[in-house]
């Protein structure tokens, strides 16, 4: 009824090439724009901004990021929280050398160096892929955390061995650090997620992401149409490891304030991996959908027992989140293999015809 | 025919792989502008041969030069970029993307805007973006493809599948078109349609087409001249009906007596 | 500069020729580390030959395995009855794999499978520590049977020491080793093993039963996997902190080709004491604890040179 798109023509070969070429999807992305940048700032409780909205959005930008990788040219990595690692302590270091510059340029900076760790990394795609090259990821992970660990200079010498975020400021406003008003990150946060979302949604419909998803889907036609695989899967690399990088320095600076270098251990990688698969390979608006369910998963495993009465412990509740999402992963393979994003793609086309499905 | 430039030649080409002989010496070459077919009975080498071509598989020995420029080893990307596209046997699409992407993906040679325009997709990147929309609506008029323009190309049926292929390797504007069984799988009413685009793109475009096929009436009908392979070996080279006619031809394709 | 090359290229050998009893006990220790790994890259080798599926989910298998066995114990049940229902429960495990991964998944991508095991990981390790809890475990070596104590032997100018059970546990897997090696090769049941793991739909048309074969694949994998656990947590403790090391099997299955018996065994061998000889002589280089990582790096090198592994099959590319 409301969302059809009965009756907008499109004249020119220009809207119909727009990524949201109906209108009330665009209605809709400013709907949650309004939301996202008004609503939930003015009404929203500290909890829901501090605990919820900026680990969601951190976590979506870093899935958006291995998305980029996995999804779209189908490399599998397993090492994406080393190089959030990687754009954290590049952050940290650069802000503690240079502490005048405005640190929302170190945090994008922060993103450059992970980028071009990650084309050093990338560069075994050349010779090696699938399996293998999932292993060789391990590389970088095990050997960036032994860096985060066993390299006194990158955590400044600290005795704690851990990184912790002074003060900085923004156009005098306290961005970073205890003073920080969570409604300050949020929008700090908010802007350059939903930046980099908007660059990332025009990179993987352009020519760009065809080449991605053309080395994806079958890379000897690639090849074979002149589509040079190794700058290709570089590239790739390159622009992934950049959007984790910079996950990395958010979630340090805006979201925790501090970090161990277990913050950035393998389990991590395996989480920001599950976001992709269960949010959907291949779909920006799956990065957001995964993030948000599997962030949320273990608030509601601690809630639900609580709303009915049964005491259940921390840990258990950690066991159990465990539990479900190892079983939703096998779930959604088996049963949804394209994941949330397929889930809200259906509903779209079902709504589209509603009420009348044939 | 005799008097038509030489586009391709090969000359003297062996393939092996480990202790299997998949060519051995071969030369044949292909005009400019006609329509060439490979035919040959299953492991004859047919295929090998088109990957050598497009530089996928480097011969031990040989050459191949195309153009008037002889070479050695070659990437597949840069025969690509010398101008000669390819479908194949089993058709090899991008699964996950829609026709109209596929066709696009295809003009990846003639894009060149840089990643700061793309980053925006603004200025030039979406000019660039929408001449070549243009450029590939052609395409997909020519193939009466338009009603599945935006449907992905994992879920089409066989026939239209090798169509959007042949679209795909169009989309390239290529100069030498290689062609692996495109009329494989296809029932009587597809293989004439996919006839006409074949003659059409050869005859509208100019372009040279190298095609292997397994149906001989279709091969005889459409090919200027056929090359004839068997265990890797060129057994007869002519128009439809030398090779028509020839011994060891009939012996090849009907059986002979030992 | 010169110092540092010197550091690299020269000091490690002069110690190594100065005190080679050290040098035969970091050998001795790598080739213990080393039989390990190459047990737990038969697990993986056995299933990735006969279903297809790169089972990441292997190493926490062990963790698995091995907590059950000791979880029970620990609750009261006798050691060897705790070890009989622990390979009873890999054989659930391995039906239930069959039913709810395997099966709805068959004919799937690759990778779908190999995604499926993340899954398998997590609820391996929520269900093991909702159960039996999270925190070490000491592996009842006595009660198993298994020796304690060490040889201490004097020899190449000093004392070597030889731990009971490291040589019980190189023991146990050279016979495994063997015990498998004929079971692919002589038996009907490995025949068909072999059949599957070469075409999915040929062995189907022959009669053999896939799912039975699946089930038997996974199984032994399991029982594989549990006498692998009860070995490392011999050496140290039973926990889930031994998945990292269940990993470095990774690395081994890069060297060996993920399909080849004997490279599993070879390239075992090739990181166990290669990673041992680098964290004692070079890793005080760089800080140490560089054996989190040298096995990757060790198996990375190797594969730029030689990207099927050194026992794998050549790949030929067709289109």
């Amino acid at each position: 009824m409301f969302y059809r798109e009965v009756g907008q023509f499109k004249t020119n070969y220009a809207a119909d090439q727009a990524i949201f070429p109906i209108r009330q999807d665009r209605i809709g992305l400013a709907l949650i724009l309004l939301v996202a940048f008004i609503v939930i700032p003015l009404f929203g409780g500290e909890f829901l901004i501090a605990s919820v909205m900026i680990p969601f959005l951190v976590l979506a930008l870093a899935a958006i990021g291995l998305n980029i990788l996995v999804g779209y040219t189908g490399l599998i990595s397993l090492g994406a929280a080393a190089f959030m690692g990687v754009g954290a302590y590049a952050c940290y270091k650069l802000s503690t050398i240079f502490p005048e510059v405005n640190i929302v340029v170190w945090i994008v900076a922060s993103g450059f160096v992970s980028a071009a760790v990650g084309v050093l990394f990338g560069l075994p795609s050349l010779r090696i892929k699938g399996f293998y090259l999932a292993i060789a990821t391990l590389a970088a992970q095990f050997f960036l955390q032994w860096c985060f660990q066993r390299v006194p200079w990158l955590y400044n010498y600290n005795t704690s061995g851990a990184i912790e975020v002074p003060t900085h400021t923004l156009f005098g406003v306290p961005v970073t650090g205890a003073s920080a008003t969570p409604v300050t990150r949020y929008y700090v946060v908010l802007t350059i997620v939903v930046g980099m979302t908007w660059v990332a949604a025009n990179l993987v419909h352009g020519r760009i992401g065809r080449n991605w998803m053309a080395v994806r889907d079958m890379d000897i036609a690639a090849q074979l149409m002149g589509i040079r695989l190794l700058p290709a899967k570089l590239l790739a690399f390159a622009v992934s490891s950049f959007y984790v990088g910079v996950a990395g320095a958010l979630m340090v600076f805006m979201w925790l304030g501090a970090a161990e270098p277990e913050a950035f251990n393998i389990n991590q990688s395996f989480i920001l991996l599950f976001m992709v698969i269960i949010g959907g390979l291949g779909s920006l608006i799956g990065s957001f959908l995964g993030a948000a369910l599997i962030h949320i998963l273990p608030i509601i495993v601690r809630m639900v027992p609580d709303a009915l009465g049964i005491p259940i412990g921390a840990a258990t509740v950690e066991h159990l989140t465990f539990i479900i999402t190892g079983a939703m992963i096998i779930f959604f393979l088996v049963v949804e293999p394209h994941g949330l994003a397929r889930l809200w793609a259906i509903a779209k086309q079902k709504l589209r015809v509603w009420p009348f499905p044939y | 025919m005799s008097e038509r430039e030489t586009l391709l030649s090969v000359s003297n080409v062996s393939l092996s792989f480990g202790g299997v002989k998949a060519i051995s010496d071969v030369s044949f070459n292909i005009a400019k502008g006609e329509i060439r077919a490979i035919i040959g009975p299953n492991g004859a080498g047919k295929t090998s041969m088109l990957n050598v071509i497009n530089g996928f598989y480097h011969p031990q020995q040989g050459q191949i030069s195309f153009n008037g420029v002889m070479r050695k080893r070659m990437k597949p990307y840069e025969a690509a970029s010398q101008g000669i596209a390819r479908t194949f046997q089993n058709v090899a699409l991008f699964k996950g993307m829609s026709t109209l992407d596929n066709i696009l993906a295809g003009r990846a040679l003639k894009m060149h805007k840089s990643f700061f325009w793309q980053m925006f997709r603004y200025g030039p990147a979406l000019d660039e973006e929408i001449e070549h929309r243009k450029f590939c609506e052609e395409i997909i008029d020519f193939l009466e493809i338009e009603h599945i323009r935006k449907a992905p190309v994992g879920s089409l049926p066989y026939g239209l599948q090798k169509r959007v292929e042949l679209g795909r390797a169009l989309a390239m504007e290529p100069t030498l078109l290689l062609l692996d069984e495109p009329m494989a799988g296809m029932n009587l009413e597809e293989k004439q349609d996919m006839s006409r685009f074949i003659i059409d793109v050869n005859q509208h475009y100019g372009t040279t087409v190298a095609l292997i096929e397994h149906d001989i009436g279709v091969v005889m009908d459409l090919s200027d001249r056929i090359v004839v392979l068997e265990y890797g070996h060129k057994i007869a080279d002519g128009t439809p009906d030398e090779v028509k006619s020839d011994q060891k031809v009939i012996d090849a394709y009907l059986g002979v007596a030992h | 500069m010169m110092h540092l090359l010197y550091q690299i290229f020269i000091d490690p050998f002069v110690q190594m020729a100065g005190a080679p009893d050290l040098l035969v006990q970091t050998l001795w220790e790598g080739f213990v580390g080393g039989m390990l790994y190459a047990l737990i890259a038969l697990g993986f080798v056995l299933i990735f030959k006969a279903s297809g599926v790169f089972n990441f989910a292997q190493g926490i298998m062990m963790v698995f395995a091995a907590l059950t066995m000791v979880g029970l114990y620990e609750k009261g049940v006798p050691a060897p009855l705790a070890l009989l229902l622990a390979i009873g429960v890999m054989y659930l495990l391995a039906v239930a794999v069959e039913r709810l991964i395997l099966r709805p998944l068959v004919n799937q991508p690759d990778i779908m499978l190999f995604m499926a095991t993340f899954g398998l990981t997590y609820v391996l390790i929520g269900v093991g520590e909702l159960i039996f809890g999270g925190s070490p475990k000491e592996v009842p070596t006595a009660q198993l049977g298994l020796p304690k104590g060490a040889y201490d032997i004097h020899a190449f100018g000093g004392l070597v020491s030889l731990q009971k059970i490291d040589i019980a546990a190189a023991l146990i897997a050279s016979i495994m080793v063997a015990a498998l090696a004929v079971f692919f090769q002589k038996t009907r049941i490995g025949r068909a093993l072999r059949a599957v793991a070469d075409d999915h739909q040929a062995a189907l048309s022959v009669g053999i039963s896939l799912n039975q074969i699946w089930v038997i694949v996974w199984f032994t994998a399991g029982v594989v996997a549990l006498a692998t656990g009860i070995m490392w947590g011999a050496r140290s403790d039973v926990s889930f902190s031994l998945q990292v090391i269940a990993l470095k099997a990774l690395p081994v299955l890069i060297l060996g080709g993920f399909t080849s018996v004997p490279g599993a065994i070879v390239g075992g061998l090739i990181i166990g004491i290669g990673e041992k000889l680098g964290e004692f002589y070079w890793g005080p280089l760089v800080g140490g604890g560089i054996d989190s990582w040298l096995a990757y790096a060790i198996a990375l090198a190797f594969l730029l040179f030689k990207p099927e592994g050194l026992f794998g099959e050549k790949i030929i590319e067709r289109i």
